[in-house]
């Protein structure tokens, strides 16, 4: 009997356990997945939480996993690549003949120094975890004006859009309560725009300026002084606010680097095209674990789970793996007012506008605001519980296709 | 990419549309300290430290590293590298360290 472990039971790791678990015979593999909690978090619904969505956003994450797949709840202290064993902070003892890290990335407030304390979701805020979109929620409710900063520390960043699609959120819900004129909004970026690819940039930066959005760029922050409610950064810039909403420093599991296998933020370094470990060729790290230079999104945990489990097959058979991940990544862009844009982009593709997934089908559009997109994200929830994580055939390619694609210079507007 | 074909003193090089260095194998020591003088800075040993870690980590890690990871792994604090480097550390190493510029996610 071989045994593989996956290390998390979120997005990456439910796909590739219910997957393979299908694929590999039930008599000859022991699939176990290990978690330390017991329940499954549909992180895209966090967004809307600060403005009042309720939707219940837990499942268990038994629940999520097929039959055959052992399931054990479980903290880890440090895996043992030569041994090939993880050791679990309670003492237990998990042996493996292949292990898969799928335990993604997390917001890391202690980070910066003045982040956590008595501040923390009174006036600073994040929303990538559930308790802190909630505090949010009710920071919004009573606020009553004056300068609202979103900010990110560093990249890379789980979900690498969402600081914008919350900055456009923010904007139309103050608007709706009739208080935009007192309210400044600043959106503050360690990178040289809100937007770095230039197309992008060119169409969606228009809609800060629409929505007189301030953009501080070039803006790493070295402390923040919550007495003085001001953020500072490493070149002695200060940016003051009365609500700060924060995107911490995101890094990988501590036992990552406890156990050597990390980079500088605890990421595994893999090849980019297999998601193998560049140290360790039985281990695989997938999902927001790795160090892909793509964005750290659900779409790419899809696209490329789907590149790993083929490999994976061929890998362990003991032939060549003859699947190369592209990068591929899509992001639906919440911008307010029930309607969104949609960007699909790979490794060597930047955002491009026209139409997804059907070539001049559509229905959706890329790098054009529709209430179609809006409607796209809201659907995506069922999709996501029924036929993402069960690892169903969706009708999404993993390699990203130009079909429905142009370039601006090739568009032709009526 | 396209690259265009520049002069940098009596050197030939690739560029892309920002300058930055397009073929890694195209650098050269001499070739940093020109390109550093175009957007004024002068080489200390401080600067080379963090040069010499970009031009080694590179093919390895086949991505610039970001500041962070320079700190961390080369010993330089952020504060340092905003001294040396004033402004945009990150894109000025690696535009003297003929590298790519810096990687953003959208």
């Amino acid at each position: 009997m071989r045994r593989l472990v996956i290390l998390g039971g979120g997005t990456a790791g439910t796909i590739v356990a219910n997957k393979l678990r299908r694929r590999l015979a039930l008599e000859d593999w022991q699939i176990t997945v290990i978690d330390r909690d017991r329940e499954h978090l549909y992180q895209p619904g966090l967004l809307f939480v600060p403005f009042g969505g309720r939707e219940d956003l837990r499942k268990q994450r038994r629940q999520l996993l097929r039959n055959g797949i052992q399931f054990l709840i479980g903290e880890v202290g440090a895996v043992d690549p030569e041994q090939k064993s993880v050791r679990l902070t309670d003492g237990d003892v998990v042996s493996y003949d292949y292990l898969v890290v799928a335990t993604g990335t997390s917001s890391r407030p202690d980070q910066t120094p003045g982040m956590l304390g008595d501040e923390w979701h009174r006036s600073i805020h994040d929303f990538y975890t559930y308790d802190g979109a909630f505090a949010l929620r009710e920071a919004l409710q009573g606020f009553t004006g004056g300068r609202l900063v979103v900010h990110v520390v560093d990249q890379p960043i789980k979900c690498p859009v969402a600081p914008l699609e919350f900055t456009f959120l923010v904007e139309a819900f103050l608007r709706g309560r009739q208080m935009r004129d007192q309210v400044e909004l600043v959106y503050v970026t360690p990178l040289d725009g809100a937007f770095t690819k230039p197309i992008a940039s060119r169409y969606l930066g228009q809609l800060l300026d629409d929505r007189k959005i301030a953009v501080e760029a070039d803006f790493l922050v070295e402390r923040i002084d919550a007495e003085r409610k001001t953020l500072v950064s490493y070149d002695e810039r200060e940016i003051g606010y009365d609500l700060l909403v924060t995107v911490p420093l995101n890094m990988g599991a501590d036992f990552i680097a406890a156990s050597g296998l990390g980079d500088e933020l605890n990421y595994v370094p893999v090849d980019k095209h297999t998601l193998q470990s560049v140290a360790h060729p039985d281990i695989f790290a997938i999902g927001d674990a790795n160090d892909l230079p793509t964005s750290k999104a659900g779409s790419v945990a899809h696209f490329s789970s789907d590149i790993f489990v083929e490999n994976f097959r061929q890998y362990v058979e003991g032939v060549a793996m003859t699947h190369r991940f592209d990068g591929h990544a899509n992001c639906f862009v919440e911008t307010g007012d029930g309607k969104g844009l949609l960007i699909d982009f790979n490794y060597d593709t930047e955002p491009l506008p026209g139409r997804f997934p059907l070539g001049r089908l559509g229905p959706m559009s890329l790098l054009r605001e529709t209430k179609a997109n809006h409607w796209g994200k809201l659907a995506f929830r069922w999709i996501y519980w029924h036929l993402l994580l069960p690892g169903r055939w969706l009708p999404l390619p993993a390699r990203m296709s130009m079909s429905g694609k142009h370039r601006p210079d090739e568009e032709v507007r009526p | 990419m396209t690259a265009t074909v520049v002069s940098v003193g009596d050197t030939t090089i690739h560029v892309d549309s920002e300058g930055f260095l397009t073929e890694y194998g195209e650098w050269t020591e001499g070739l940093a300290g020109q390109l550093a003088a175009r957007i004024g800075i002068e080489l200390t040993d401080e600067h080379w430290k963090a040069i010499r870690f970009l031009r080694a980590d590179y093919p390895s890690h086949g991505e610039t590293a970001t500041l962070r990871r320079v700190s961390t792994l080369a010993g330089i604090p952020i504060k340092q590298l905003f001294v040396l480097f004033p402004g945009k550390p990150a894109k000025k190493m690696a535009y003297v360290a003929g590298l790519p510029k810096p990687r953003g996610c959208v």
